[in-house]
Formats: C-alpha cells, structure tokens, sequence
C-alpha cells in the first residue's frame, strides 16, 4: 500500500497549517463566512442541518489496520463514537465542533490521510474497484493508477476552480464494481495484444440529470493517459456551462455537444499537451505500482473451513452470501456487511472500527476496503481462518448474511443530517430491512439492490439501483418515488419512474408489493429480479404497485 | 394581491458547534425553537434578519423559517424545521439530547 512521499506530507502539513489559521481568522471574524466557505469546502468541511461534517478522503477505499484504528479515535475523541462511511468510499463524520476540526485533519496526517477536495468544484477521491489487488476477474489492479491519478489532481493549479465538481472512477475488471458508467471519467483497464491500457467512459452521472457515460477511447497507452485525462478535463474546463450549475457537470457538456465532437477537442488538447509529459509520470507510476505489491499468499489446507462450512449453517449462510473468490488458491475475499437490519447503513462504531482494524491485521495482510455499497472488505483472508474470524464478528454485530440481498441497502444520510435534502433516507433503508427480516424472505428474493436517496442530487444511487427509492418534498410532505430496473454493472442503464410517488408511511408496503410481484412472475428461483424485469416490462410490477394498492384501500 | 405573511422565526447554526440557534426577543440566541421569537409583521421579520446577519460571530446562514404560535411557543410547520429542532430519527443525538 503506498505511503506518503516527504512531499506527499509536507503538503498535507502545510494545508493543515493553512486551515488552522483559516479557522481562527473566521472564529476572530478576520474571514466573512463567504471568505471562508470555499476554504472549508476545498478542506471538506460542511455546515449541514445539525452541526458541521467533516468528509474524509479514503483514496480508492483503501485503508490499513493503523488508519482504521484512527478513524475509530476520531469518532471517539471529536465525533460521537461512530463514522458514516459514504457511496465515493469516504468516511464522514456528523457532529465535529469548528474548533476541533483543526486537529482532527493534524490526527489524519499522522496516518497519511486528508480530507483535501471532498468537497468543492474540484477533481474528487478517486474511487475503485473495492475488490481490487484480490479479485479472481481482474486485468490488474487498479489502485496503483488510482494513486496516480489523485497525485496528478491534488491541488491542480488548472483544475482548482472547475464548473463543478469531477468524480473519477476505476476498474480493474470486466465486471465493473466500481459504477465507472456512472461516473464523470470512468476508466477501465483493458489489455490489448499483451498491452495494458485504459478504457476511457466520459459523460457518465445521476443527479437531476441521469446519464450513462460513453466511451470516448477504448484504449488508452499508459504512457497517454495523464496527459489524455487532462485533456478530457481540460476541454470540459472551457466548455462547461458555468452559467447553470445544473448544466454545468460534464454528461451535460458531452450531451450538448456530441461524443464525437468532444473526442475530437480531446483529441486536439492531447497532441498539444502530450509534449509537456517528459515521463516523470512513467517513473512515479512504476514506484507505485511496487508499493501495491501482492502480499505473500500463504498455502494452508482449507480443512477448517470445509468443515464450519459443513456443520455450522450459521456460518455456511455467511459465507454463501458475504465471501467473493480471490484471485490466490485457498484465499477469499471477506465482505462485512455495515447493514445489519434495523441500523443505519454504512455506520460503524468505534469499537466496531477497531474490530475490524484488529481482523485485518490478524487474518487480512492488513488491508482493509471501503466499498461504494458501504461495507467493509477484507481482502486477502485465507479460508482457514474464517471460521475464527466470523465468531469474531458475531460478536460486535458485524456478520449479518445479506450482501447483495434486499437488506444491502445504499442509502444517503438524507434529511436526518444533509442540508440538501428533500425527504429522508436512513429510516426507510431502516425499515425495509427489519420489514424483509421479518418476513424471512431475503434469501428467497436473492439478489436485489435497493439503493435510495433523499434528493435529486442521488448521492444513493438510487437511478441505477434494482428497485430506485427517491425521496422528495411534495408540498410539504415526504414523497418517495420508485424506479425498477437500475443496473450499476457493466450493464450499467437508469432505471424507469414506476408512476405517481408514495407517502412515508405507504413506502414500505409499495415495496414488499413489488417484491411479492417478482416472486410471483419469476420463472424459478434462478431467474433474478432484474432478469424478470426485463422479460416482463414494468405494467405487472405497475400493476401490482398501484392496481393492488386501491384495492387494499377499498378493503 | 398581496400576499399574506406567515408567521417566523430567525433561525442558523452556531459558528462554533454548527448547531441549530434562534434568535430571542432580546436579541440573543437559543438552542430551542419555544424560547424563540416569533415574527408576525413583514417589515419586522427583516428587520430582526438584518440583525442576525450582522452577527456573522455568532450565527451561519441565518435565514426565515416559517413557524406558527402554540401554548409551547413557536412550533415548526414544515417536517425540515421539525428535524432541525429535534435531531436525526435514527440516533438520540442532536437537540433531542441535549435539550432533554
């Protein structure tokens, strides 16, 4: 795992410095609020409904046992015991004084962490694949560029005041875990005549305006690509309308202007740039690539495993729905699941942080991921060791048996905390899960994502989730809209609005009716939802939503 | 026609901690919305604005809400104001907490 440079952390130092007086300036009122807005933005700091957040980068999701332990602290010390771990693999933090946040970014240095361009019209963390360096799927590992990637925009004197804000994201594999199509620059690795290179989707993003990206390039040399990205962002500089800021994000600047006519701009900014990149960005991309070296894969017999995984269906249920094939024989990739039914998604303890941290360092090559559907993972775990580390688990709450199942929700903070918010989030994801956990039916289901936000703005996904929850103000009242037939895959499509929206209090029930019409349509247990959903259309599911509904109520 | 003007309060957070203030009738600030001042005349309400956005010290992003008269004191009319006076509905944090 790389580990910041001299300068990587005389920077974060001198930004730290910066910030404390920036603080002290606006507490002194030397610095008007509007003066000290776009600074506390670029330092992630938001004011939101009920206190300040602080968002912290976690640089593709990726996290050692000693930076786990301190996030645990902060929460601790400057927090109310718990983090919120986000969609772009972040960590936030819902309840720190303005006075505090000063050393809560020195105590994130100290573990070469930041919250450096969380916020603001800037290049953000850069997001990856949460099973990268371990999936069996993959071309290589994209965390190595995804490290270039946020050296090269940390602090980019061109890209400091964009139109908006810029979401890159990378996958290492086919089977894309990482909603690159959802992203403003998605990057595929992909390897050509024994060459590896990159697959390059602009234009992609949810919000008001969903769209999928599209592939400008289907390969990039790596020797290309710094100087390829920053023509991509830098043709969108000029470009992008600074007049609207709903128009203002790149799928809107590629839409207007057509694929084609954007690829050729790019085209044209590469041949004037590519002269400037002497290499330097060759030789910095090998040293990373050494600090992301695989760890060394022992070679134990399963036997434990085989045997928990016979006698114990606790454990057995674990592992068929939280394990994913690593790429080393005998090894699996562990996914802990932070939505245990009933709590909030995506939240941890301290307590629970330090578990984890623990597990990782004990079982896990001490590596731990935070995954854009809000869980953790441990990569690289021997299956020798599961059993002892599920029974580890068990005790601090965090082996529920539900990834990829109804319960796995996404969901935003919504207006429990958001400033931006139109309705809530937290509780329905809450209640959908305690509602299916009753019913005793999410293994039945299989694999459904439910992923809801509380706004437009579709920080959860919602457009390309199985089953999309939106909530929104209807004069004044919670109204929640429902899409079917989300793909965040490589099959990436936004999902179609099912009709009028639903109260709060009616969200639940609409749910469970759709649910119930699947289990009804579907061919077998086999065929998923999104399958029935493509072989039957929307008007049964409407059907069953709206038609059964009146019909309940005229009961 | 005009329209009709319904009732306010000045409301923000706090520089400092980040939570939820109103502004008083003697010109201070309370972490709870009964002790706040209810504003039923126009030209006042901005008034008491102006004011608030003059203490950039004490208050962020201060603002009108709307806000109706009760035996309690000003009571929210919109589930937003309701959320920022109680905290969030999936922890006992926030005003519910501390004002309890």
């Amino acid at each position: 795992m790389y580990n910041y440079s001299e300068f990587d952390a005389a920077f974060v130092a001198e930004r730290n410095r910066q910030f404390r007086h920036q603080v002290e300036r606006r507490v002194s009122g030397a610095l008007t609020e509007d003066e000290f807005k776009p600074l506390r933005l670029m330092n992630g700091l938001y004011l939101q409904l009920h206190a300040y957040m602080l968002r912290v980068a976690i640089p593709y999701g990726t996290l050692n046992s000693r930076q786990m332990r301190q996030l645990a602290l902060i929460a601790e010390k400057f927090d109310k015991g718990y983090g919120h771990f986000t969609t772009r693999q972040n960590i936030q933090y819902n309840w720190p004084t303005l006075k505090d946040v000063p050393d809560m970014l020195d105590a994130l240095a100290e573990v070469d962490m930041h919250a450096i361009q969380t916020s603001g019209n800037t290049i953000r963390n850069v997001t990856a694949d949460h099973f990268a360096g371990a999936a069996a799927d993959e071309v290589a590992d994209p965390r190595p560029v995804a490290e270039l990637i946020r050296q090269w925009s940390t602090d980019h004197p061109e890209f400091q005041f964009l139109p908006r804000k810029f979401k890159v994201a990378v996958t290492g594999s086919e089977n894309d875990r990482a909603v690159i199509k959802a992203h403003d620059i998605g990057l595929q690795i992909v390897e050509k005549d024994g060459e590896i290179g990159y697959c390059v989707v602009v234009g992609g993003g949810l919000g008001r305006t969903p769209m999928i990206g599209k592939v400008i390039n289907d390969f990039v040399s790596q020797a290309d690509l710094l100087p390829y990205l920053e023509a991509v962002v830098s043709v969108w500089n000029l470009l992008g309308r600074r007049d609207n800021k709903y128009k203002a994000r790149i799928k809107i600047t590629v839409h207007e202007h057509g694929i084609d006519d954007i690829r050729a701009r790019v085209e044209e900014r590469f041949n004037a740039i590519k002269p400037s990149f002497t290499g330097v960005d060759l030789v910095l991309f090998n040293d990373i690539k050494a600090a992301f070296a695989p760890p060394a894969f022992r070679a134990d017999s399963a036997a434990i495993y085989e045997t928990a995984y016979k006698t114990d269906p606790i454990f057995r249920s674990w592992a068929d729905t939280n394990l994913a094939a690593h790429r080393a024989p005998g090894y699996a990739i562990v996914q802990i699941s932070l939505k245990a039914h009933g709590e909030t998604p995506g939240d941890a303890t301290s307590e629970q942080m330090r578990v984890m941290a623990d597990l990782a360092e004990a079982y896990g090559h001490d590596e731990l991921r935070i995954s854009h559907e809000q869980n953790v993972i441990l990569p690289h775990v021997h299956k020798s060791d599961l059993p002892a580390l599920h029974a580890e688990l068990k005790k601090h709450g965090l082996a529920t048996a539900n990834i990829g199942l109804i319960s796995d929700i996404i969901a935003c903070p919504g207006m429990d905390y958001c400033a931006l918010a139109t309705a809530r989030s937290i509780p329905v994801a809450q209640q959908i899960a305690t509602r299916f956990d009753e019913l005793k039916l999410e293994h039945e289901v299989g694999d459904l994502k439910i992923k809801i936000s509380g706004c437009i703005n579709a920080c959860g996904h919602h457009h390309v989730g199985h089953i999309g929850i939106l909530g929104l103000d209807r004069a004044g009242v919670e109204n929640y809209q429902i899409t079917l037939g989300g793909n965040h895959t490589a099959d990436a499509r936004v999902g179609d609005r099912t009709g009028p929206g639903f109260a709060y209090d009616e969200i639940i029930p609409a749910i469970e009716r759709i649910v119930y019409a699947y289990l009804d349509l579907r061919t077998d247990a086999e065929e998923q939802f999104l399958d029935t959903y493509a072989r039957v259309g929307m008007e049964p599911f409407k059907a069953a939503l709206y038609e059964k509904a009146e019909a309940y109520a005229a009961e | 026609m005009a329209r009709t003007f319904t009732p306010k309060v000045v409301t923000g957070n706090a520089l400092i901690e980040g939570d939820v203030i109103y502004q008083t009738a003697d010109d201070g600030w309370t972490r709870d919305l009964a002790e706040a001042e209810l504003l039923t005349d126009e030209a006042h309400a901005n008034l008491r604005l102006l004011i608030a956005e003059g203490q950039p010290e004490e208050i962020v992003g201060a603002y009108l809400a709307d806000a109706v008269a009760s035996d309690d004191g000003p009571e929210p009319t919109h589930f937003r104001e309701d959320f920022r006076r109680t905290g969030p509905s999936n922890y006992f944090h926030g005003k519910q907490a501390e004002l309890s």
